[in-house]
């Protein structure tokens, strides 16, 4: 929803409305990219100056032209190596594995969640027991889950499953118990069996709380992603920046941290997108 | 009053805190009966216990003792023949207005054509044509409650329970809805319980009204209202009108609390 106090003037009169909207719209992208544009024109002028090593701190211009051989690669680049174009066969592999572990995630964590939020009796069975393995920390699970699934891709797919499941679990039960009262009693007086209320009502009115779930938890599969493939695994943005670090190569780790953090933005717009007819009428959803 | 359409016999209610242990009686045998197509409202100070009968009559809670009858059949749990319109707005969320009217005949399992009639009818009668398509968060708090209205309606109930439907609305909109109520009533009458603690509203609205005493709640007085139908808002100035508030007043002022005078603090005591 737009906020009327920070949108921009509207354009003249007889501005037709395709018009308006793009103004809007490049005004919006326009102050979005001042801060970084800023810390990048910063930054250029630190490194040039002799302010920051380069070895440690290489120049943007630098990190650009890494970016743009990982990505496109470069055959006449002196130094052509196993990075040069690599960057869609990193993400394609990575992408696979965060969206096989949130899957699975998804798959037992929405419905355990609507399980929970339903049967005080279930919960207070199993709850105690998740709720002791929760604060684990992700890293400990490394050593265990390489014993039990192998130096790899499966170790990290699990890990991501882990990573992604509580959030999603947690936001799910809590989306199902704090539906208002009034608006079950509103649905027994319009003659809702008992059977239909779960459909009827407590599913629509969680799916705020269970989106909520699935962003949290797609951020901390992007998170369980990197520390599982930086374990040893052949290919992934992980593994890549790895790599690089083996090989001294800054420019290269930070080109892989952002294109994660690029990554992980659109991933988590896709899941907005989707979700975002059926709750649009949610006041507060974030978008 | 021919038949009686509701018929609360005797009615307590006691509230068992599960934790702490704590009865609370909310309600000590209170009676009272609701004629067909008669509005009566239930007035008192608030935590008598008068939205506590409400929610009995409606089925969201059981009796403690006493028997509560709609139709000459004993109320076992919430059904479409009472329909409940709420203080607070309790309309979905999710479902579009036309959406939230048709929610009761839909899953009741009537047929498209027929709700799709009938959802015509009550938006026209509420008078929210054009805003079938509106979510509830775009309407205004008497259109909201309009809706409440027309999707309880559509489900014929025998009785309306009203709970303080216009409490949380701003003072003109809420006059306009009282008016608005009573010729929707002088069109096509329903049976309507009435819960509110404003005086004017009780009396502007009622056929028969009931006052009730201070928790535990039980019936304290019963009054038939013999202003004239259709009944202008002007009558709220008449002789009749004020002669009725002083003495429902007088009643209820008895029951509520005496609040402490306020100290006086002396000029530069701070």
């Amino acid at each position: 929803m737009q906020v009327a106090s920070t949108a921009p003037p509207d354009p003249p009169l007889g501005a037709p409305l395709e018009g308006r909207a793009a103004l809007r719209w490049v005004g919006r992208l326009a102050r979005a990219l001042a801060a970084p544009a800023l810390i990048v024109v910063l930054w250029q002028l630190a490194v040039s100056a002799g302010y920051l090593p380069p070895r440690l701190m290489p120049s943007p211009a630098k990190v650009a032209a890494t970016a743009y051989d990982f990505i496109l690669g470069n055959p006449n680049s002196p130094a052509a190596y196993a990075f040069s174009g690599s960057f869609f066969k990193h993400a394609w592999a990575s992408l696979v594995r965060v969206l096989t572990g949130f899957l699975i995630a998804v798959g037992a964590g929405v419905p355990l969640g609507l399980a929970f939020g339903v049967s005080r009796t279930l919960e207070r069975f199993v709850d105690p027991v998740l709720q002791v393995v929760r604060p684990i920390p992700i890293t400990a699970w490394l050593p265990l889950s390489i014993m039990w699934f192998g130096l790899g891709q499966r170790a990290t797919v699990f890990m991501i499953f882990l990573g992604a499941f509580f959030p999603i679990l947690i936001n799910t039960t809590v989306g199902v118990k704090v539906v208002d009262r009034r608006l079950i009693e509103a649905a027994q007086m319009l003659g809702t069996r008992p059977r239909q209320l779960f459909y009827r009502v407590l599913l629509p009115a969680s799916l705020p709380s269970i989106l909520a779930g699935l962003r949290i938890g797609l951020g901390f599969a992007w998170v369980c992603l990197v520390v599982g493939e930086m374990t040893g695994v052949g290919t992934g943005l992980g593994s890549a920046i790895a790599d690089a670090r083996e090989l001294f190569r800054v420019d290269l780790i930070m080109v892989g941290m952002l294109l994660i953090g690029l990554i992980g933005y659109l991933s988590d717009r896709v899941v907005v997108h989707a979700f975002r007819r059926t709750v649009r009428w949610s006041p507060n959803l974030f978008r | 009053m021919a038949t009686l359409k509701v018929e609360v016999r005797n009615l307590s209610k006691v509230f068992l805190e599960p934790v702490s242990g704590t009865r609370t009686e909310a309600l000590r045998g209170v009676s009272l009966t609701l004629g067909a197509n008669e509005i009566v409202c239930l007035l008192g100070p608030s935590g008598c216990g008068k939205s506590t009968v409400l929610r009995v009559v409606a089925g969201f809670e059981g009796p403690t003792a006493g028997t509560v009858l709609v139709d000459g059949r004993p109320v076992t749990g919430p059904g479409p023949d009472r329909g409940v319109v709420f203080q607070e707005q309790a309309l979905f969320p999710w479902l579009s207005i036309y959406q939230n009217i048709v929610y009761g005949p839909k899953i009741r399992g009537v047929q498209r054509e027929e709700y799709d009639r009938l959802a015509r009818q009550y938006i026209e009668i509420v008078g929210l044509r054009g805003f079938e398509s509106h979510y509830p968060h775009e309407l205004s708090g008497g259109m909201k409650q309009r809706v409440a209205i027309a999707r309880v309606l559509i489900n014929s109930p025998a009785v309306l329970l009203m709970d303080e439907p216009f409490g949380s609305l701003d003072a003109q909109t809420r006059t306009a809805m009282q008016e608005w109520l009573l010729d929707l009533c002088q069109a096509s009458p329903w049976t309507i319980l009435f819960i509110t603690h404003d005086v004017d509203e009780a009396i502007f609205l009622a056929d028969r009204l009931y006052v009730m005493t201070a928790r535990p709640g039980r019936i304290k007085m019963e009054r038939v209202i013999r202003l004239p139908r259709p009944r202008p808002l002007d009558v709220l100035t008449t002789p009749e009108f004020m002669e009725l508030k002083r003495e429902v007043l007088e009643s209820i002022r008895s029951e509520a609390p005496a609040l402490a005078a306020p100290a006086t603090v002396e000029p530069g005591a701070r």
